[in-house]
This record gives C-alpha cells, structure tokens and sequence, in this order.
C-alpha cells in the first residue's frame, strides 16, 4: 500500500471521527440498541450464572452485529447528505483511502461501544469468565473487524438503494454467518472454560484477511456504480 | 444523451443551455467522470478524465459539504485530497467567492447563498484549468450572482476553461464567450453569446 493511500486514510478517518465526533449520529443509534438489547434480554432470560455464560456468547454478538448493522447505514448517509461523495469522486484521492478511512473509524467506534457494554453484560448477566479471559481481545478485535470491513463494505453498496435499511442485513448477515459462528464459538469457550477457542481465532484471523482483501479491491467499482 | 460530439477550446467560457430536462447536467457529469457514457470517450487536455481529476474543478446542484464541518475545515478536507496543505490557496479561494476563511460557523448553519459560494470556493482552491459549473447563481441573490460572474471570467482570463450550466444566462452576455444549447439530449446550436442576446 502506497504512502499516499496511508495519508489520505488518516485524512478519511480523522474527518470521520471529527464529524461522529459533533454529531454523535453513529454511536447513539448503536449505544441505544445494545442498551436495549441487554435490559430486555436480562428481563426475558433469568438466568443463574451457569446458564449465563453458554448463552452470552450469542447474546453478545448478536447485541453488536444489529448495533453496528444500524450505524453503518449512518455512516455512510452523511457521505451522500449534500451529495459529498461526488465530491469525492472527482478527486483524485484512491477509493481505498475512502473505503479505510470509514473502516478504520467504524472499528473504532465499535470497539468503544464494546468497550462500554462489557460492564453491563457483567453486571446485568452476573458473568464471570472460567477460560482465559485474555483470548477475549483478539476474539473482539477480530470479530468486531469481520463485521464492520464486510459492513462498511455493503452499506456502500446499499446505501443507493430505495431501500437500504433492509438490504444491508440482507447482504451482510448470509456472508457474517460463519464469522459469526465463530466468534460466538469462541467467546462460549472463553466464557466456559470449555474447549480452546484457538481455531477458531485463527479461522477469524484468515477470514478478515481474505474479506479485507477482497473488499479493498472491489470498493472502486461499489463507489463508482451509477 | 445520443450523438453528443463536442471540442473545446481551452481558456474560454461556455454556457450550457437548453430546457429542463434536456442533457446539461448529466453531460457535465459525463465530463466530470461521475457518469459513464455507453459509448464514446471524452479526453480533458488529452488525458481520459478520470485521469484528470487534479486539472477539473466541479460544482453541483448540491453543495457537496459536510454541514458539521466549518467552511474552512470543509476545504481543508477536500484540499488534502488534492495533496494541498497549505491553508494560503484556500483563504484566497473563500476570499475570492466573498466569504470570510475565519467564519467559525459550521456550513448547516450557512444560507443557501453562502453554501453556494463555498460550494465555488471548493471547486476552485486547486486552480483547476478545467471548471464545470451546475447552476452557481440559483439562491444567490443578484448583486452577488453578477460577483460570481466577475470571478469566472477573471478565472477564465487567467487560463481556466470553463463550462457552466444556467437559465440565467443574461448575467453572462457579456462574460461568456459561447454558448452551447441542448435539446432532448442532443446539441441543438452552438454560437458566440452575444447571438443569445441579439
């Protein structure tokens, strides 16, 4: 990757996180829905402690998959607000910086959600990990990128569409599938302390490089489709 | 659009004409590179126009801004896209289309004139030798259309071709230099602009 494309990332990512930054737009719309998710979840499942941790793995990972399939839309309506991308498009930056620069932000965003519910599904779910509980860092770094490189991806392409809202899950999910399978598989197992969630890092860790890859090379024809 | 075939001479002003509907802003686009032609090519300075990014300059129907950004911190973006890092071009641009670099307003809460006129400046802070214009003056009130005008032909006498798209095209009778007309996406006329006037 070239020390231009670097540059204009960063360009990309800072102006990202400037305009989150003022209009909070993303994280709100994802804050909100885990929140949600959490409190109804603890009143609909009474569970003890036990029961807590085989299921929190899914609980979890499905709280973060719809709350980041809600920004992602966002993200990328304040591009197409005021017709900003066309912008963007007669510029001779690459589309890769573009397409990193809102990765790399929406990670972060992410991520800081994360980083904020995990106390709650603690507190809320009684949790308390019997595995490893340091494999969970490279689970949640992985996992949250496999969603939101492949998210970031498809809300691009849907974004044009009459009707986004519903053809973004519709892309995304089908091809998150054994993404998904795997960070739940993985975080049960550090939850349980019941098998080594390993394999299935390493299967994240290849995934998001095979999907960052071919995102990466397809972004120019996503962006420049009429 | 069919059978569009057009040559143009470089460091003159054009006006692009013709009824709603009739081709200008998707030819524009086309030239912009925003747009695919399904057949043909279109060459800016010899070079195919998605090569030829860093030379065109393009002002829309919108703004093309970020509302949450000031209008420095919107040029600033767009400049570094350009390689720019100077803040020196993008004063004299804001300047030039009358606003002022050290406005701290965000451009939400700017008018529609004022919008339209760091719309201009974005287009402009890079020099390019090729500008393409959708509607500048539409909600810019007239003192301040005739000052957009002033500005393009100054534009124009320094190298710049440019291509503009208006129904108000009295403002330029004496400022363009030809006029284009198009009618149901094809070229109707083509001709000096004092004959729009005549």
């Amino acid at each position: 990757m070239s020390a231009g494309v670097v540059r204009l990332t960063a360009v990309n990512l800072r102006k990202d996180v400037r305009l989150e930054w003022r209009s909070r737009d993303v994280f709100n719309s994802m804050l909100f829905f885990a929140l949600l998710v959490v409190v109804v979840f603890s009143y609909v499942f009474d569970a003890s402690a036990e029961e807590a941790r085989r299921m929190m793995g899914g609980l979890i990972w499905i709280a973060f998959l719809f709350s980041t399939t809600m920004a992602l839309n966002q993200s990328w309506a304040r591009e197409l607000r005021n017709g900003v991308l066309d912008a963007y498009r007669v510029s001779p930056s690459p589309p890769e910086a573009l397409f990193l620069g809102k990765t790399i932000g929406n990670f972060i965003f992410v991520l800081l959600l994360e980083c904020l519910m995990a106390p709650l599904f603690v507190i809320f779910y009684n949790l308390r990990a019997l595995g490893n509980v340091w494999l969970l860092l490279p689970i949640f770094l992985l996992g949250t990128w496999a969603l939101v490189v492949n998210g970031t991806f498809f809300a691009a392409m849907s974004i044009r569409t009459r009707s986004r809202e519903l053809m973004l899950p519709l892309l995304l999910l089908p091809i998150s599938i054994p993404a998904v399978l795997m960070m739940v598989t993985a975080t049960s197992a550090v939850l349980t302390g019941e098998g080594s969630p390993v394999p299935q890092i390493k299967f994240l860790a290849g995934y998001c490089v095979i999907f960052s890859t071919v995102c990466l090379l397809l972004f120019d024809t996503v962006l420049n489709a009429e | 659009m069919r059978q569009v075939s057009l040559e143009l001479d470089s460091q003159k002003f054009y006006v692009l004409r013709g009824e709603n509907g009739a081709g200008k802003s998707t030819l524009l686009r086309m030239i912009a590179g925003l747009s695919e032609p399904t057949e043909g090519r279109i060459l800016i300075y010899g070079l195919k126009n998605k090569e030829a990014f860093s030379r065109m300059g393009y002002m829309a129907h919108a703004p093309l801004l970020y509302d949450e950004l000031t209008g420095m911190e919107n040029l600033r973006f767009f400049a570094e896209l350009y390689g720019i890092t100077s803040d020196q071009p993008l004063m004299e641009a804001m300047q030039r289309v009358g606003l002022d670099p050290g406005l701290k307003r965000r451009v939400g809460q700017y008018s529609q004139g004022m919008r339209q006129r760091l719309s201009l400046a974005r287009a402009i802070f890079h020099s390019p030798r090729l500008l393409l214009l959708d509607e500048p003056f539409s909600n810019v009130d007239p003192d301040s259309a005739l000052q957009i005008a002033k500005l393009l032909a100054v534009m124009r006498d320094e190298g710049a071709t440019i291509m503009l798209v208006t129904h108000q095209t009295g403002l330029l009778s004496n400022v363009a230099d030809e006029y284009i007309l198009m009618s149901r996406g094809e070229l109707a006329d083509r001709g000096a602009m004092q004959r729009v006037h005549a």
